[in-house]
């Protein structure tokens, strides 16, 4: 969004025109990053920079969503998620308000589309969901005029978070174009992972994901590059831990949860680290200046040791600190008044999701469905 | 670029003010700045993004020259603090840097056109949140009228009567490769 050659003064009629032009296909949701194209990410991006430097000011308040109600609604425990939501919404000026399904009526057995009903009887402006369901944020956004934000659907998306790593990495490598991203970790059950492989393979770097094999869906095959019939073209499945964090500019350690364990997928906690840990000795391998990500929290001594975890190269606390710019820039690009950009198309649905889930996620209240993922 | 400029060849054009014209009015400003504060201590000019940011620079240097002594320069993005976000949305907002606290001050804003007012408006908002400047002063290098808001500028290189259906374009070189001020009409 730069500048055209000429200026109009404050000419309203001649910056409408330009708004028209730059929203050709209008957006009203982040659900996804996959129907995003990298020029809509960079201006997402963008304009987070400008928000980053508003979160460091000693007043930091604007009134760009005066007046505006945003819902944060979470069937998930989260404490960075939810919190960086209700801070950029208040930065902004709009009013938040935060719905867990402990405290709601979610726990009284009431439907997702009732309590989706009742909220949008109050007029609201934005609803961030964090569900144990793929693709309840999707179901959700087809019953509400609310704009809707995916703050991480079971094992699917987790759109802002991507936006915060791209912004972090783009604050330190300015062309990702070809650069190497070794993700490490819970490839099968993390959104995480699967939104930072499509975010970041869209900016153009080329992703190496390392797990075990149990990790990973039964087709695929460690030591191949996936075609594209996967949705994951181009992404290589390491033999190991070190063929993937060799020469890589940014190492990301994906959290590895206790439930992998108890269904059977790992070994021990032990063995894990033993086996995919990031550590001194393995950051070694990556590039000098390689960055260590983590999205939280982390489980130290297990997929990450704490030396690296609070090291030279790790940028945790900057994913942190970044993750309120972006969503800033996330909610005012959904909220500002007659703004009607859509960003992520919920009319298809979600991808990989079964017609059963949705009907399931459709009738039963999450209380009663089985455990999701964090 | 391209349907812009395609879109300029379909208006009538007048130069209204050409690179010398801008360069005199921004001097004799520079010397209006200083004789209503009488000095370039602790004044901060304040430059709205964008060409009122390389115009604010320029003054500063301008000042420098007459007094041997530069005003601190800073930009703000107002955007986030206007009345009417639709007209600027879809422009991300950009990073304001005021590398000085501005309490007791003299802070003079910088802009290149002034029209309905509502940009400056949002601009004074936004620039309390750094501090209670002593005074808050206005420079613009072309005040084309239509004022929507009770809002007058104390520092303007040219006055220009206009009709709304006119375009006023400031092209400054740091940005769009030229210094001009045209006068278009909508086709």
């Amino acid at each position: 969004m730069t500048n055209p050659t000429t200026t109009v003064g404050n000419g309203a009629a001649a910056e409408a025109t330009d708004v028209t032009e730059a929203t050709a296909a209008p957006r009203h949701h982040l659900l996804d990053l996959d129907d995003l194209s990298s020029s809509e990410i960079t201006e997402l991006l963008d304009s987070a920079e400008g928000m980053l430097e508003i979160t460091g000011r000693g007043v930091r308040k604007t009134p760009a969503l005066r007046g505006k109600t945003i819902i944060t609604m979470f069937f998930e425990n989260s404490t960075r998620t939810r919190v960086s939501f209700e801070q950029a919404g208040k930065i902004l000026g709009a009013d938040v308000i935060n719905v867990t399904a402990s405290a709601s009526s979610v726990s009284k057995g009431e439907s997702l589309l009732n309590t989706v009903k009742t909220l949008q009887a109050m007029q609201i402006d934005a609803l961030v969901v964090r569900h144990p369901h793929s693709g309840a944020p999707y179901f959700i956004s087809n019953h509400t005029d609310a704009a809707v934000v995916n703050a991480g659907d079971g094992t699917h998306a987790h759109p802002t978070q991507s936006l915060l790593d791209l912004f972090t990495v783009r604050n330190h490598i300015d062309d990702m174009t070809g650069k190497k991203i070794a993700i490490v970790g819970d490839v099968l059950y993390s959104r995480v992972a699967r939104s930072n492989i499509i975010a970041f393979q869209k900016m153009g770097a080329e992703v190496t994901v390392s797990c075990p094999n149990t990790l990973i869906p039964d087709e695929w095959q460690l030591g191949s590059v996936l075609d594209e019939s996967t949705g994951f073209g181009g992404l290589k499945l390491a033999k190991n831990v070190d063929e993937a964090v060799d020469s890589a500019d940014v190492v990301m350690a994906l959290r590895i949860q206790q439930e992998r364990q108890d269904a059977g997928h790992l070994p021990s906690l032990r063995e894990y680290s033993d086996r995919w840990g990031i550590n001194s000795k393995r950051m070694a391998l990556a590039n000098d200046r390689a960055l260590l990500m983590h999205p939280g929290p982390m489980n130290e001594g297990v997929e990450i040791s704490s030396e690296v975890a609070h090291g030279a190269q790790s940028v945790v606390e900057e994913q942190v600190r970044n993750g309120v710019a972006v969503r800033m820039a996330v909610l005012y690009a959904l909220c500002a008044p007659g703004k009607s950009t859509r960003i992520g198309n919920s009319d298809e649905g979600p991808r990989g999701i079964s017609v059963k889930e949705r009907t399931e996620i459709e009738t039963v209240p999450p209380t009663k469905r089985g455990s999701g993922k964090s | 670029m391209g349907e812009n400029g395609a879109h300029v060849t379909n208006e009538i054009e007048r130069v209204l003010l050409t690179q010398d014209d801008i360069r005199r009015a921004m001097t004799r400003i520079s010397h209006e700045i200083l004789e209503q504060n009488r000095s370039a201590n602790d004044l901060v000019l304040v430059g709205l993004q964008t060409r009122g940011v390389h115009l604010a620079k320029r003054l500063a240097e301008s000042i420098e020259r007459i007094e041997g002594f530069a005003p601190v320069v800073g930009t703000l993005d107002p955007r986030l603090w206007r009345d009417d976000p639709d007209v600027a949305s879809g422009q991300p907002s950009l990073p304001s840097d005021i590398p000085t606290s501005v309490d007791g001050k003299p802070v003079v804003l910088v802009d290149d056109v002034l029209y309905t007012g509502r940009t400056i408006r949002a601009a004074m908002e936004a620039l309390l949140d750094f501090g209670r400047a002593s005074r808050i002063q206005l420079a613009v290098l072309v005040d084309r009228g239509h004022r929507e808001l009770p809002i007058r500028p104390d520092f303007i290189g040219k006055n220009i009567p206009t009709a709304r259906g006119e375009r006023v374009q400031v092209r400054i070189t740091e940005i769009d490769g030229d210094d001009a001020v045209v006068l278009g009409r909508e086709s």
